[in-house]
């Protein structure tokens, strides 16, 4: 009995310690986000700071800063980026590096909304929101039309055609990108949304078989009575069918929406002109652009991840039948 | 023919129509056209001219950047995929062991795989920073020594990203997670009864019976080790710097399309990973049958 108290503890502890170590690159983003330049770098010596700290201001806003072991205010930037410090009644101006601004513990929302302003996030959510939807209604309509062809109707080859649609699945996308890419660029649409929202009108592998599993489990009474009513095929795709299939649909929108969210390649290739960017892309073009702006980047990268982290929430039911379901299945 | 078939046909075809269309146009004619281009010399701005195996030749005999992508690959896989199994296994294993709080601790394994790899890469960047990032950050306050340079430095680079990889055992977790809910609880009361130990338990009634979730997740991560790219790609600015230790098969395959404008290079390239993937996948579901078991069998 005592050993088998302390194997739970052991399994809590080792569980705790690397519940730690797997959540502490999240906090170290969030933390980071909300610091003051001054303490993002620590001082030598120091261990990593986890409580944000912001800057020490006086009764009108301005920081409080230290200088030559004086302190004094920051008066702001002058043309050259030089800062103007007051000390009582003397004015000195100073560069950023050389000159202390005076800490409290306290949420530095400043970088949010200097990587708003840096990177035209209204713009770049919009594409991204734009592309996520569209190519998630087209993805319901088109793989649940075909998914309801190869579970709901026996058409004489279809088991063989079945197969290819799945065999398909094993292609790497960089087998396909170059000649879609010479082929979109034939067409003029290099520069477009048009190459990363069309595919998904015409099926995706993955989603027409996920559907059709959950499909084939559809009573098949329920269709042979709508059709003595005289009901047709499509009748019964829309009326029977997809209301009864909201879980597998409501699977397929939900890992659609988040691929797309964070589909990375495909707009790397086609986007050019960065007000048609998505968040994705945009954060990778800022980082190269501003390599130490950590304070910026990760408020950046919280912004992306934190709506994907609330829907998981929302949904992490369908969430994790999803996963599990295409996962053994597949 | 009967009436009712030839219905069936007509219905069935057009449902399946979006597909047909979809299938051909977006995989079989780039396949055709990728062992077209694979022949020839192609900038995409100039029509394709015709080159035999050329591409191919100069792949295998004088291209050393080729061979150092495929040796960076096949080292990420070798360690990365292993190490993910074992750890999602033992994650897995240990989350099952009807612990309280399971879906608290489930979440917290499982949310770093739906961060968007573009913010993890970046956040990782941060974490493995040498001077301030939160790792050697640690390293230097507790341990007081001097970290390495991580993704900066040809030894560690590597590493760093196989580390990072580690980050994201989430998803076979859960997928083993499922398998282990499976498992029938007699096997386990059987097994006491024989005077197993917890090791024994494990060795003789949980793994034999996770195998068919470990022939998944093995296929799974070396399909997406081979062509492991939006990480290096945002680490390293595209690069797979420092000196090429991160310059990974896919990222070499990008770089000679959309850098260098070879793409018939490049899609030789593409070809040559798709067997590779082929052989590999056909590789281990061939060597299953010595060592999955399935229930009822």
């Amino acid at each position: 009995m005592a050993s088998k108290t302390l194997q739970t503890l052991l399994v809590y502890a080792v569980l705790l310690a690397l519940s730690a170590v797997f959540i502490s690159p999240f906090l170290w983003m969030l933390s980071t986000s909300l610091k003051h330049e001054s303490r993002i770098f620590p001082k030598p010596g120091e261990p990593p700071q986890w409580i944000p700290t912001t800057a020490r201001v006086d009764a009108e806003g301005r920081p409080l800063v230290i200088y030559e072991g004086r302190e004094g205010v920051d008066l702001g930037p002058d043309e050259m980026g030089r800062h103007v410090l007051r000390f009582g009644a003397t004015e000195v101006t100073a560069w950023p590096g050389d000159f202390e601004v005076r800490q409290r513990s306290g949420l530095h929302w400043q970088n949010y909304a200097d990587a708003f302003h840096k990177m035209a996030f209204w713009q770049n959510l919009r594409n991204t929101l734009f592309i996520c939807v569209t190519v998630v209604l087209g993805t319901l309509v088109s793989c649940s039309l075909v998914a309801y062809s190869f579970a709901r109707i026996p058409w004489p080859g279809r088991d063989t055609v079945f197969i290819l649609v799945l065999a398909t699945m094993m292609l790497p996308y960089q087998v396909t990108l170059i000649p879609l890419f010479a082929l979109y660029r034939e067409l003029g649409w290099v520069g477009t949304f048009k190459p990363l929202i069309l595919p998904a009108f015409f099926g995706t592998p993955f989603y027409i078989f996920l559907l059709r599993q959950f499909f084939l489990g559809v009573p098949q009474d329920l269709s042979a009575s709508a059709r003595i009513d005289g009901c047709n095929e499509f009748g019964i795709y829309l009326f029977i069918m997809l209301p009864l299939s909201k879980p597998a649909l409501a699977t397929t929108a939900l890992f659609m929406f988040l691929f797309q969210w964070a589909d990375f390649l495909s707009p790397l290739v086609y986007l050019q002109d960065d007000r048609q960017y998505t968040l994705a892309i945009a954060l990778q073009q800022f980082q190269s652009h501003h390599e130490s702006a950590w304070g910026p980047l990760m408020a950046m990268s919280s912004v992306i991840t934190i709506p994907i982290i609330f829907l998981f929430f929302l949904t992490q039911r369908t969430f994790i039948q999803g996963i599990t379901l295409t996962g053994l299945k597949g | 023919m009967t009436r009712i078939e030839r219905r069936n046909l007509r219905n069935g075809i057009l449902f399946a129509l979006p597909y047909l269309i979809g299938g051909t146009v977006f995989m079989v004619y780039p396949l055709v056209m990728s062992v077209y281009y694979s022949l020839c010399h192609y900038n995409i701005i100039t029509p394709a001219t015709f080159a035999g195996l050329d591409n191919y030749r100069v792949l295998f005999s004088h291209d050393e950047v080729f061979w150092k992508s495929v040796y960076n690959t096949l080292y990420f896989t070798a360690f990365s995929v292993p190490l993910s199994l074992i750890l999602a296994i033992g994650l897995a294993v240990l989350l099952n062991q009807a612990v309280k709080g399971l879906s608290v601790f489930r979440t917290v394994f499982f949310l770093p795989t739906i961060v968007p790899i573009v913010a993890s890469a970046v956040l990782w960047l941060w974490v493995l920073n040498p001077e301030s990032g939160l790792i050697n950050g640690m390293l230097r306050a507790f341990l007081h020594i001097e970290g390495p340079g991580w993704i900066a430095d040809v030894q560690w680079s590597k590493p760093s990203l196989i580390l990072m990889s580690l980050w994201a055992v989430g998803g076979p977790m859960v997928i083993f997670l499922a398998g282990l809910a499976d498992v029938p609880a007699v096997l386990y009361e059987a097994a006491e009864i024989d005077g197993a130990g917890p090791w024994q338990k494990f060795r003789n009634v949980t793994l034999p019976m996770l195998t068919p979730t470990i022939l998944f997740n093995l296929v799974m991560g070396l399909i997406a080790a081979f062509q492991y790219f939006t990480q290096v790609y945002v680490m390293t600015a595209g690069k797979g710097t420092p000196a090429d230790s991160t310059m990974f098969y896919a990222l070499y395959l990008y770089r000679n399309s959309f850098v260098y404008l070879k793409m018939g290079y490049a899609s030789a390239m593409a070809l040559l990973l798709f067997l590779v993937i082929l052989a590999a996948t056909a590789g281990v579901l061939a060597s299953s049958k010595r060592w999955v078991h399935y229930h009822g069998e």
